[in-house]
């Protein structure tokens, strides 16, 4: 299937020369030495060919063939994708490992989706349908509970003239044929599309719903809507990883695109040890079952690095077509930035900031488009949520990875070192942090939850902020120059901080928090306040309402009252008001 | 993996330029990128080198021992047809090694036809075995607040004049498979090896660790790489690769647990940002090459369990801070790498504290799945997370009191600065040869929280204050 297009003239790392044809493609798919190493097109300079190979280049020699294919690169797409790992070019790793054992191999030629699975196919068009663009035309159970969608291919659109009976099908095999003008196209459940191309919808509409996380500072904080683009910028060991892993878990997408992009073996390997085991809680279903991961870790080579983010956005979308939600999480796309910074690198091309490529912006712009809640060419609802790490190179977030990341979202969880020294977990700093989504979902958490989340939330971050700057003036004369009242200020912060902010990952009962835990827990500490406040004004003292039981219960609760028993919260709200009063009645 | 190094090859001469240790061969044909070469000077002295770049007619050589003494006419180039190998085999074990893994000595070349690629290549993780074994060192601040499990890479960050050596040895010395509080002693006696690659050290170091390992009884069981001080610069490049070889053969072919021990990691970085400035490449932070990242993650990746064997490689890189400063490039890489890190800290180490561990920004990320219920005790997570607490508390505590004076303080911030104290000389410090178990270790901690009042002890639970909480307001 394919041709010599040219000859290698030179090698340095994964970047390769060629001289040969005029008519090779830019972006086009390549083979190259006699290993067939696959790599793509990135330069055209007359008869000079520049590569970018997937693949160790080790042992490669001046003279050896290149080959062409005529085809970008690009993923498959049907069913079988979830509970996948592949690499960053979309190999399945498990084959890979079963061919080359426990090391990867190189010039390894693996099909992503497994040819022999027979999917059940149930059609949902019939023949003398005129259909459209990913027009959906059938359906098959890809877990027990997940609905595949089999949708006519993105670029296509006719009539159907023949659409096959109910049945087991492999994804090779003919499930429809489309009249396309005079042409008769045979249709599988087997689809291709070109990475860099994102695939087309009809609309872009405004998220209004949050994609909820069950992470308190995330959910009533710093919400991100379903179609959205957070960021999170953060030093080493400040809690990027476990974030995006919590989010993977607990998010309530239909499906989880987990892109490891430069980062560590262990993680991927966590998650596959783990999620086969967690429960999602709205299906009942394994995680995994929902889960596609991409696995290119740091020391595996960096062209297949920069592909990473590509095959996974493309995967996210695909299943956005099909009418679902699903959460992208990419870790870390500092590491994408420096793949691209090593090949522009390596072709002496110009840099702009700290070596960095001038068209980072660019693409760093055109990934994050890619999120979005959108009508789907099929007339369903379906988002594409992006969550991206950043490692900023000494935890500076003046660099340029984090600035041109921070023109393209409007989320931002800004990591705090100090805050992950002293253990704060999750240490997203309250006052660096934003969201521009606050106003786009207030609507919903009041249909939700019947209350005025947003009111609380502004509440808690003014008491937070409040606090900031009276400990400004605690560290210069300490906290007893201050009135009772900043002194209770200070008081409601540390529950805020400690019984609301911190939520540990590791615990079974903290790790996930509804929405309504999360809106009565914010409920009791600020019931706290104001109760507090009233007493303070009639002369109790605070160290005596630092001193009193509850404090210590509203700091717990979190671990204390599981989900299904927020009932609990009432005995809470109880004791702070029979304490109060109590503590109220002897100073009065 | 086995195949033979391939001695014969064109030799050509052709040098048109050196610079530094780079020198451009031209006239040469079929020649692969990364393939070694044998650089022959005008007395007939070899050297080895490797080729980082290949064009039709031109190739770029790096030459590991530098290229004093060479000239354009009078040198010679023999390519040798193949990536950098190294003989790998048991008997490596109580052997020394140069920088490339030749016999330093005196002994034979190792009998082997098991020739492996210094580069190796990238683990499968789907292949990998996630870590959870714990490994009891005998020193608190790391088994209790910073737990180092077996296939973890834990580097130390250190700085000039801290004794980061002292410490790896006593690690090495004590470091034994830890066991549940309550679990019977195995008994079971496992292969264990050390593998010790020394890039740019000064022989005193080298001998420090001969002795450390020669004094425990370690010594046949310790291979070691050594690319000193006076060392060409070049070779530090494969000083760790080499070793890292030798210890995934060790480890995934032989079954054993292996400890490698990488020192100094900032003069590797040195030599690769030497490279990298001659060439002309675009550099990114301080001079460093924009690769610094994935050429550090090709190395301590090597770590780890995988599934069709019973060995381990646990990494132990040490580096020194240049200004200890832990946002130079060499430490925030390695840290955006490594699972975590063990920091020492100077005014620790001032106030004679041994081992300067600095708590605060030390970090085991693997801990969490080494600790607890059936690994060390139940309550040791949460335990760890309130010593964490509290002395973070008790740093802006001492903040305050340095402004306003300890009297003006608090009653329990008073008892705050009287833990943070007793945590540093009785939790942290520790004599070069005292082995504590996990029990102790957990013991010491609880008699500090039990200096501060009950309820401020809001990160263990309920039960866990009833059983170990000895404080004044203890309940009976
Ligand atoms: N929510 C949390 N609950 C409990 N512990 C946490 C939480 N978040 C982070 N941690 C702790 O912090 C450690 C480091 O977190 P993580 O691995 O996510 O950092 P990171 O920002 O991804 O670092 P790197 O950039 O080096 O990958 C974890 O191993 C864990 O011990
Ligand atoms: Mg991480």
């Amino acid at each position: 299937m394919s041709e010599q297009i040219g000859t290698v003239t030179w090698i340095s790392g994964p970047v390769v020369r060629a001289r040969g044809s005029r008519y090779v493609g830019m972006l086009e798919l390549v083979e190259v030495g006699e290993e067939r190493l696959v790599g793509e097109v990135i330069g055209l300079n007359g008869d000079i060919i520049t590569v970018q190979v997937y693949e160790e280049t080790s042992g490669m020699k001046p003279g050896a063939p290149m080959y062409g294919t005529g085809l970008p690169l690009s993923v498959e797409l049907g069913p079988g994708l979830l509970k996948s790992i592949f690499d960053g070019v979309q190999r399945p790793l498990p084959l890979i490992e079963i061919e080359s054992g426990s090391f990867i191999g190189r010039g390894m030629r693996l099909d992503p989706l497994y040819r022999k699975d027979r999917w059940k196919f149930t059609p949902t068009a019939k023949v003398g349908d005129v259909v459209s663009r990913s027009a959906i035309i059938g359906t098959v159970m890809e877990t027990e509970t997940f609905e595949h969608r089999i949708m006519v291919p993105a670029d296509l659109f006719g009539t159907l003239s023949w659409v096959a009976p109910s049945g087991e099908y492999t994804i090779e095999e003919p499930i429809a044929k489309l009249k396309v003008g005079n042409q008769e196209k045979v249709l599988t459940m087997l689809q291709r599309w070109p990475v860099r191309k994102p695939r087309p919808y009809l609309n872009r509409l405004r998220g209004t719903t949050p994609l909820i996380t069950g992470q308190r500072v995330l959910d009533t904080f710093f919400p991100v809507s379903k179609g959205g683009a957070a960021g999170i910028p953060g030093p080493f060991g400040s809690g990027k990883t476990v974030t995006q892993h919590s989010i993977a878990k607990w998010a309530d997408a239909q499906v989880i695109v987990y892109i490891g992009c430069g980062e560590r073996g262990n993680e991927m390997t966590e998650v596959l040890q783990e999620f086969p085991h967690l429960v999602d809680p709205r299906s009942g279903r394994p995680l995994m079952e929902r889960t596609v991961l991409i696995a290119n870790t740091s020391n595996m080579p960096v062209a297949a690095r920069e592909a990473s983010i590509y095959t996974g956005i493309t995967i996210a979308e695909y299943y956005r077509d099909m009418g679902y939600h699903v959460a992208l999480m990419a870790d870390s796309t500092s590491r994408w930035a420096e793949a691209l910074r090593e090949v522009s690198g390596r072709l002496e091309e110009m840099p702009a900031e700290e070596g960095y490529p001038a068209y980072l912006a660019g693409r760093l712009a055109e990934f994050y488009e890619r999120a979005g809640y959108v009508e789907t060419m099929n007339d369903h609802i379906g988002s594409v949520t992006i969550v991206g790490a950043v490692s900023p190179p000494g935890g500076d977030f003046s660099e340029p990875v984090t600035q041109h990341t921070k023109r393209f979202i409007r989320c931002f969880w800004a990591l705090d070192k100090s805050l992950s020294s002293a253990r704060h977990f999750p240490s997203i700093n309250w006052l660096d942090s934003y969201s521009e989504y606050l106003d786009d979902v207030a609507e919903w958490w009041q249909e939700k939850v019947g209350k005025d989340w947003l009111k609380m939330r502004n509440h808690a971050m003014e008491l937070l902020s409040e606090e900031s700057r009276l400990s400004q003036i605690v560290k210069l004369v300490g906290p007893d120059a201050l009135p009772d009242e900043e002194r209770l200020v200070l008081e409601t912060s540390r529950l805020l901080r400690e019984g609301f902010l911190q939520q540990n990952a590791m615990d079974k009962v903290d790790a996930y928090s509804t929405i309504q835990k999360q809106i009565r827990m914010l409920e009791l500490i600020l019931h706290f306040h104001e109760r507090g406040l009233r007493i303070v004004k009639h002369g109790a003292p605070i160290s005596l309402i630092h001193n009193l039981p509850v404090v210590d219960t509203l700091i717990r609760m979190k671990g204390l009252v599981p989900n299904e028993e927020l009932e609990k919260m009432e005995d809470i709200q109880k004791q702070i008001d029979e304490q109060m009063s109590q503590l109220d009645a002897e100073y009065r | 993996m086995s195949d033979v190094i391939v001695q014969s090859g064109q030799e050509v001469v052709g040098v048109s330029r050196i610079t530094g240790p780079i020198m451009i061969v031209e006239g040469a044909s079929n020649v692969s990128y990364d393939e070694v070469v044998e650089i022959r000077d005008g007395q007939g002295n070899l050297r080895r080198g490797r080729v980082l770049e290949v064009g039709e007619k031109t190739c770029v050589v790096q030459i590991f021992a530098g290229s004093t003494g060479l000239s354009i006419d009078g040198t010679r180039v023999r390519f040798l047809g193949d990536t950098l190998r190294i003989p790998v085999a048991e008997e490596m074990l109580g052997r020394v090694f140069d920088g490339l893994g030749n016999p330093l000595d005196g002994g034979p070349q190792p009998l082997t036809d098991h020739y492996a690629d210094v580069n190796g290549q990238p683990i499968n993780p789907t292949a990998r075995i996630y870590p959870r074994d714990y490994i009891q060192t005998g020193i608190s601040a790391i088994d209790g607040l910073n737990t180092l499990l077996r296939g973890q890479k834990l580097p130390i960050f250190s700085g000039a004049g801290m004794p980061h050596d002292q410490l790896a040895a006593q690690i090495v010395r004590q470091a034994t498979l830890g066991a549940a509080t309550d679990a019977p002693a195995s008994g079971q006696v496992e292969q264990f090896a050390i593998v010790f690659a020394a890039m740019g050290v000064k022989h005193d170091v080298a001998n420090f660790f001969r002795r450390s390992f020669t004094d425990s009884g370690a010594l046949t069981r310790v291979a070691m790489f050594l690319n000193l001080a006076d060392d060409p610069p070049v070779e530090r490049l494969v000083t760790p690769r080499a070793a890292l070889t030798l210890a995934e053969y060790l480890a995934y072919e032989r079954g054993m647990h292996v400890l490698v021990i990488l020192t100094d990691m900032t003069n590797y970085c040195e030599a690769l940002r030497q490279i990298s400035n001659i060439r002309g490449e675009v550099p990114s932070r301080k001079g460093y090459p924009g690769y610094l990242y994935s050429d550090l993650a090709s190395m301590y990746e090597r770590t780890g369990r995988i599934r069709t064997s019973e060995g381990s490689i646990t990494q132990i890189p040490i580096l020194t801070m240049p200004s200890d400063d832990i946002t130079h490039p060499v430490p925030d890489l390695t840290g955006y790498i490594t699972e975590g890190q063990i920091t020492l800290g100077r005014e620790l180490d001032h106030s004679g504290i041994y081992p300067p561990i600095a708590v605060l920004p030390s970090l085991s990320r693997l801990m969490k799945d080494g600790i607890g219920q059936g690994r060390t005790r139940g309550d040791h997570p949460r335990w760890g997370a309130q010593l964490y607490a509290a002395y973070a508390h008790m740093q802006d505590v001492r903040s305050l009191a340095s402004v306003i004076g300890e009297e003006e303080l608090g009653e329990v911030d008073q008892k705050y600065l009287k833990f943070g104290r007793a945590f540093e000389k009785e939790f942290v410090n520790q004599s070069l040869t005292e082995n504590r178990t996990i029990e102790q270790t957990l013991s010491i901690g609880w008699r500090l929280l039990s200096m501060l009042p009950k309820d401020e002890l809001t990160r263990v639970s309920l039960d866990e204050l009833k059983n170990y909480y000895k404080g004044d307001d203890a309940d009976h």
